[in-house]
């Protein structure tokens, strides 16, 4: 099975930001969700991204960056190589690879 | 009595908000309910989800049709003909009768609210699903009910003004009871890791249905069972638990992503499509089927039932299924039923011309749920129900289309019952005092312990053991299964609160409304020695007269407890 290098952004709003790699083998054709959600349960289940629908692009919530791109982590394909995934830049930042990204009236706090 | 939205801090400096209704889930039900609370005259309506509004739960994942009767020459009652029929004797005729009537309805405001439905001649083009006697499934092209019937919803939502409050990223952890009456509910607010209490003169559980209990489904991460577990340690009762409904041909390979995996649905109804064995054979009049001939008229039971015994036989596909094959479709007929899949297909390397894919089933729906009456509401005061959450319509066996038809039914019923509870003033003000548990365990701190993988396990487990074919001994080992889990899961959530988008808390919250649902699923499973629908007995083949019961779920302190009712008539 080929394997993926996952460089992830972790920490939350004012921590020093610090990145964990993590290498993960795939079957041809997984999304990075299936990847991160695998490493959830394999390997640190603490790790922060969202998601709601499985993989089906219908949610919209799995937006992050790929090497700098925004991509929706459902639908990016994992890959032989490093693979750097951070949160969303200008987003405010929950932790690890979640953000802010409900509409400012759809929150606990409206802004 | 009309309450104001207001935010204030309780003495245990818990965030509190009031609302006259609340409504615990943002899909079709949830979001048709908070339209007609608020055009019922609630002037406080708190529309909460999980995730975020109008875009998590089985609603936006629905890529197939709607059953309603629309069509010029169809009634209501032909559709609850078929309902019923479909149901094999379980369900109450009185629910199944409103989702086709009130349903109808819905489907025509929905339609005036600009939800595009496809179009033939002067009037809807429909298809004709399995179980009907005729075309009456309308549907938005292509594949894109689901997501149409949220964004519609949504956009209604918007229109009513500052009447609904909507809040996302709110995971209801437990209902609030005094006196025997549902007074509101305590919360995690997941972005934040804090703990919520919200009171309310009525409260809609409308949280769809527990297809994540198992490690192949098609419906989103939201469907834990929650609302049924809520309902149930709030007093209220659930029918009908053993009824899981698979969905015959998910998608099972090659990997496909960007896309629901039920979508093969709309393409058997369009075009027909062929399911074959291993060696590329028919099957399905093997196992009591239709010869379909390259029709689609082989219902969701028995085609789960023909698939998985023909693998069993050493028949399957590679991956353990069966092949679904449209080779023998021209394109062009192909790319005029679905234009643009074709192409998103053809990014999964998927060329239907000249690839068959492989289908097996996955969970889909459940028949049971809360027991309402013909208002929604539950046997528990200032508790109402709505959509896939509510048990009997469907009995045994759901017809094709009629879910969303359902949400939208019983969301806008329960959306008028719960404006006039909360008018009424009956419910009493919220009490801080009678949420402490609730809070307490929200606020509580424990070791970290992997409850990703425990989910993992217990997905696997009700897969292995409690899927579409049961028996006595795999139905035991479950049980057991499910009681040391229990254990393992303890009573406080690792990690401390107050942490933001913190998973591995939120699934323990999860796992606490998981365990206790695949519980109840066990037990009437076990308890039933017949096959019916959707719960088939390896070791009770047949189908008995005697059995046409609803079973019924109480909880008695931390025991859940069955008994039996016949049907309603």
């Amino acid at each position: 099975m080929p394997v993926a290098t996952l460089s992830i952004h972790r920490g939350g709003l004012g921590d020093a930001p610090r990145r964990d790699e993590f290498e993960i083998a795939f079957e041809a054709g997984e999304s990075v969700l299936d990847g991160l959600r695998r490493l959830r349960i394999a390997r640190d289940p603490t790790l922060a991204f969202r998601y709601a629908c499985l993989n089906a692009n219908a949610c919209k919530e799995c937006m992050m960056l790929l090497d700098g791109k925004v991509i929706y982590a459902c639908t990016a394909r994992l890959e032989p190589r490093e693979m750097r995934l951070d949160p969303l830049p200008n987003k405010t930042l929950l932790r690890d690879l979640a953000t802010i990204i409900a509409p400012p009236d759809e929150r606990l706090d409206r802004p | 009595m009309l309450r104001r939205m207001i935010v204030t801090r309780t003495p245990a400096d818990v965030r509190h908000l009031e609302a006259d209704v609340l409504i615990i889930g943002a899909g079709g039900a949830g979001m048709y309910a908070a339209i007609e609370a608020a055009r019922r005259g609630a002037q406080c309506v708190l529309l909460v989800d999980r995730s975020l509004i109008g875009r998590g739960g089985a609603t936006v994942m629905a890529q197939m049709t709607v059953a309603a009767a629309v069509g010029s020459g169809d009634h209501w009652q032909h559709h609850l003909a078929d309902t019923l029929a479909a149901g094999r004797g379980l369900s109450d005729p009185k629910l199944a009768a409103l989702l086709c009537e009130v349903g109808a309805e819905c489907i025509l405001e929905m339609d005036a609210w600009k939800v595009g439905w496809a179009r033939s001649g002067n009037g809807f083009a429909a298809v004709q699903a399995p179980g009907h006697d005729r075309a009456r499934c309308v549907y938005v092209d292509f594949l894109s009910t689901g997501p149409a019937v949220s964004r519609t919803l949504r956009a209604q939502v918007q229109r009513v003004g500052p009447a609904i409050r909507r809040i996302g990223e709110v995971a209801v952890t437990d209902l609030i009871v005094q006196d025997g009456t549902v007074t509101g509910a305590a919360a995690l607010h997941v972005a934040t890791g804090e703990a919520l209490t919200i009171g309310a003169g009525a409260t809609i559980v409308a949280t769809g249905g527990l297809t994540r209990l198992y490690a192949r489904n098609s419906a989103s991460l939201n469907m834990s069972g929650d609302g049924y577990a809520l309902a149930l340690r709030a007093g209220a009762v659930l029918q009908d638990m053993e009824f899981v409904q698979f969905f015959p041909i998910g998608h099972l390979a090659p990997r496909l992503i960007g896309m629901d995996p039920i979508m093969w649905d709309p393409f058997r109804y369009k075009l027909g499509g062929r399911l074959l064995n291993g060696a590329m054979e028919d099957f399905l009049d093997r196992w009591g089927g239709d010869a379909e001939n390259g029709t689609y008229s082989t219902t969701r039971d028995l085609a789960t039932y023909a698939i998985t015994k023909e693998a069993e036989a050493g028949r399957g596909s590679p991956s353990g299924g069966a092949w679904l094959s449209f080779t023998h479709v021209p394109e062009a007929e192909l790319r005029g039923a679905f234009g643009p899949v074709i192409d998103r297909l053809a990014a999964n390397g998927i060329d239907l011309t000249r690839d068959a894919i492989e289908v097996s089933p996955i969970a889909h729906y459940h028949m049971g749920g809360v027991r309402v009456d013909t208002s929604m509401r539950t046997n528990r005061p200032g508790l109402l129900a709505a959509g896939e959450a509510v048990g009997g319509a469907n009995g045994a066996n759901r017809l094709s289309g009629n879910a969303i038809t359902e949400a939208l039914a019983y969301g806008r019923i329960a959306g008028a019952e719960a404006a006039r509870i909360a008018a009424s003033g009956e419910t009493p003000a919220f009490s801080p005092a009678a949420a402490s548990d609730a809070t307490g365990r929200l606020r509580a701190s424990s070791r970290v312990v992997n409850t990703a993988e425990m989910i993992a396990r217990l997905q696997r487990l009700m897969s292995t053991e409690v899927g579409p074919f049961r028996t006595a001994s795999g139905l035991a080992r479950a049980g057991l299964a499910l009681e040391a889990m229990r254990a393992e899961v303890g009573d406080a959530p690792p990690g401390v609160s107050g942490v933001p988008h913190d998973l591995a808390r939120l699934d323990w919250f999860d796992l606490r409304q998981m365990i206790l649902v695949a519980g109840t699923v066990v037990q009437a499973a076990t308890a039933r020695t017949e096959s019916r629908g959707a719960h088939q007995r390896e070791d009770f083949p047949g189908t008995e007269e005697a059995w046409r019961l609803n079973q019924l779920v109480e909880l008695r302190g931390e025991t859940s407890s069955l008994s039996r009712l016949p049907v309603a008539a």
